[in-house]
């Protein structure tokens, strides 16, 4: 469990990160960015199923339900388009249409 | 079994993190992308086996549930990511982006339940949410409940407006107004939830939420949507974030935070290119302002040109830079526009494509329709690279583009796009514009750039229009 002083270093230290990962970006990239951070708060998946997995009344098992639902479109949904995106990005010295990963 | 899990969490968000290091550069973007997929993967593996749920009563019944559930929404994302068109992929991201607020708010519902079933073991009747959470966890999950809520309703309004399914931008007289009382409203239920453990509260307190992300998207006009669609996916961050401090989840919160502010500095960029305050997207429609400051007597002869004669006028120029706008995408121009672009690299003409920042529906929109096409990136340039080349320019062509190739935004006060950064296509020796009809730009505003002296209009289908240049092109 993560409290106090500790959370508070890891907002500032996170929300740093995210802040420099962001200056240095090129214009051209901001769309697969955005789309690639949307696909990173997909995280939010593992949270629903942790809601959802220790659910004891039906209604919490209904919420939770819904939660992973959600979370997890957003995790594979931001995946699939960020990647669809980024595939797509190649230089003009034709290499053998090469794989990139 | 708790250590394992814990640091399985940290490679997630150091992989989450890593990965978006790496789509800052396009050569590693795709690695990029593979990067923080391996995270989720791992990180959603590693839950199956957190001891809380496997302990818990309902075990079997609740694993069963999360793997239904993920199966179900995430085939329903595959299905539509895979086959979700280039041009819409705006609306995709807000969608996407949607559910993972609405999962952050669900997880809090799931949170602030268990707290009230809890307090009720107290007959008293005076144990509050914040007794049983303690101030801390209770004051960021209702934060995140709002915040992901919010961003909930509001991104599937923002999906129905870039998709077509909604066009009105008023749904009440003095709409500020009552958004302003509703926020206030909504707030102090979330007031009254951390004080109280009483159910009706906290529906009230969910309904007002998802109605105020519905009142504050609807008044926002087209032009300003990639503005919204990047803030609200800062704060679906920002839910996720404060839900994972709730669940004492690192990956979470890493993960969350950043995006969180990543998405704030990428909000406030694309405000600042389209010369709008982060403010004033939301408390203004441009539509409006710039209907009162039109008429400003930019009149003028359009002068038309055929394509016969502009494709003889690029053959035979040293250097062309063409403008794509969303027009251009939306004719499905853009195939066609690469075709030329090689039979003029094979006469000897450089090309080069020139980019405002705000061009398409969100930044970069514009590259990854041009990418789609075939484009190579590094024929495309930024707004700062390419400007000062537009005096060496044999001929700009602008396709399907408008406001972003504005003089009035540099030289007329009065206009309201003054003070946005423009490509200077007026300073080329010649600008072709490809233009279906002679009507304003989506912000309506009137452009002088159409009626310049060095300027010739093709009138036409963007897709047609380019199909007659290649053929007047290839028949020299």
């Amino acid at each position: 469990m993560i409290e106090g002083l500790a959370a508070i270093y890891i907002f500032m230290l996170a929300g740093f990160t995210g802040y420099e990962i962001i200056s240095k970006v090129p214009v051209i990239l901001h769309t697969p960015l955005m789309s690639g951070s949307n696909f990173v708060h997909g995280i939010v998946l593992v949270g629903a199923m942790f809601a959802l997995g220790i659910a004891e009344s039906t209604t919490e098992q209904v919420i939770g339900f819904l939660a992973v639902l959600l979370g997890a479109g957003n995790a594979v949904g931001g995946y699939v388009v960020t990647e669809r995106m980024l595939e797509m990005f190649k230089p003009s010295k034709k290499e053998t249409d090469g794989e990139g990963a | 079994m708790e250590t394992i899990i814990q640091a399985s969490y940290m490679v997630a968000a150091v992989l989450f993190i890593l990965g978006l290091k790496q789509m800052s550069s396009p050569v590693t973007a795709r690695r990029g992308i593979v990067w923080a997929g391996a995270g989720m993967v791992l990180a959603t593996l590693v839950t199956f086996m957190v001891p809380e749920i496997i302990d818990s009563d309902q075990a079997i019944t609740n694993i069963a549930l999360i793997v239904i559930a993920i199966v179900i929404g995430g085939g329903y994302a595959w299905y539509s990511g895979k086959n979700v068109a280039m041009t819409d992929m705006p609306q995709m991201i807000a969608m996407y982006n949607g559910m993972g607020g609405g999962a952050a708010a669900a997880i809090a519902a799931v949170e602030i339940l268990k707290a009230r079933t809890e307090a009720s073991h107290d007959l008293t009747g005076s144990t509050s949410i914040s007794d049983i959470l303690g101030p801390d966890v209770a004051i960021l999950g209702i934060l995140g409940a709002i915040i992901g809520t919010i961003s909930f309703s509001g991104s599937i309004i923002a999906w129905a407006k870039l998709d077509g399914r909604l066009n009105r931008s008023k749904l009440l007289p003095k709409q500020h107004l009552v958004n302003a009382v509703l926020a206030i409203i909504t707030v102090g239920f979330a007031a009254s939830i951390y004080f109280s453990a009483d159910l009706n509260t906290i529906i009230i307190f969910y309904a007002l939420a998802l109605v105020l992300g519905v009142f504050i998207t609807v008044p926002v006009g087209g032009a300003d949507m990639p503005v919204i669609i990047s803030l609200f996916n800062a704060l679906t961050g920002l839910a996720v974030g404060f839900e994972g401090y709730v669940l004492g989840n690192a990956a979470m919160i890493i993960a969350g935070i950043v995006v969180g502010s990543a998405g704030s500095l990428l909000t406030q960029l694309m405000a600042v290119a389209m010369n709008r305050s982060v403010a004033n997207v939301f408390f203004a429609g441009v539509g409006t302002d710039a209907a009162a400051a039109t008429g400003d007597g930019s009149e003028g002869v359009m002068k038309e040109i055929q394509a016969q004669d502009a494709g003889i006028l690029m053959s035979f120029a040293s250097q062309v830079v063409i403008i794509p706008g969303y027009g251009m995408a939306v004719a499905q121009a853009q195939h066609k526009i690469w075709e030329l672009t090689q039979l003029l690299t094979e006469k000897g003409v450089t090309v080069k494509f020139a980019i405002h920042p705000v061009a398409g529906r969100m930044p970069g929109h514009m590259n990854v329709l041009l990418a789609e096409a075939g484009v190579p990136y590094d024929m495309i340039y930024d707004m700062e690279d390419v400007n000062a080349d537009f005096k060496n320019t044999t001929v700009a062509l602008v396709i399907g583009a408008n406001d972003v190739v504005n003089p009035s935004a540099k030289n007329d006060t009065s206009s309201p796009l003054y003070g946005m950064p423009i490509l200077d296509a007026i300073e080329a020796d010649n600008v072709i514009v490809i233009k279906r009809g002679r009507g304003a730009g989506f912000s309506g505003v009137e452009n002088p750039l159409f009626f310049a002296d060095n300027t010739k209009m093709l009138f036409g289908d963007g897709q047609k229009a380019a199909s007659e240049l290649i053929q007047a092109v290839k028949e020299l």
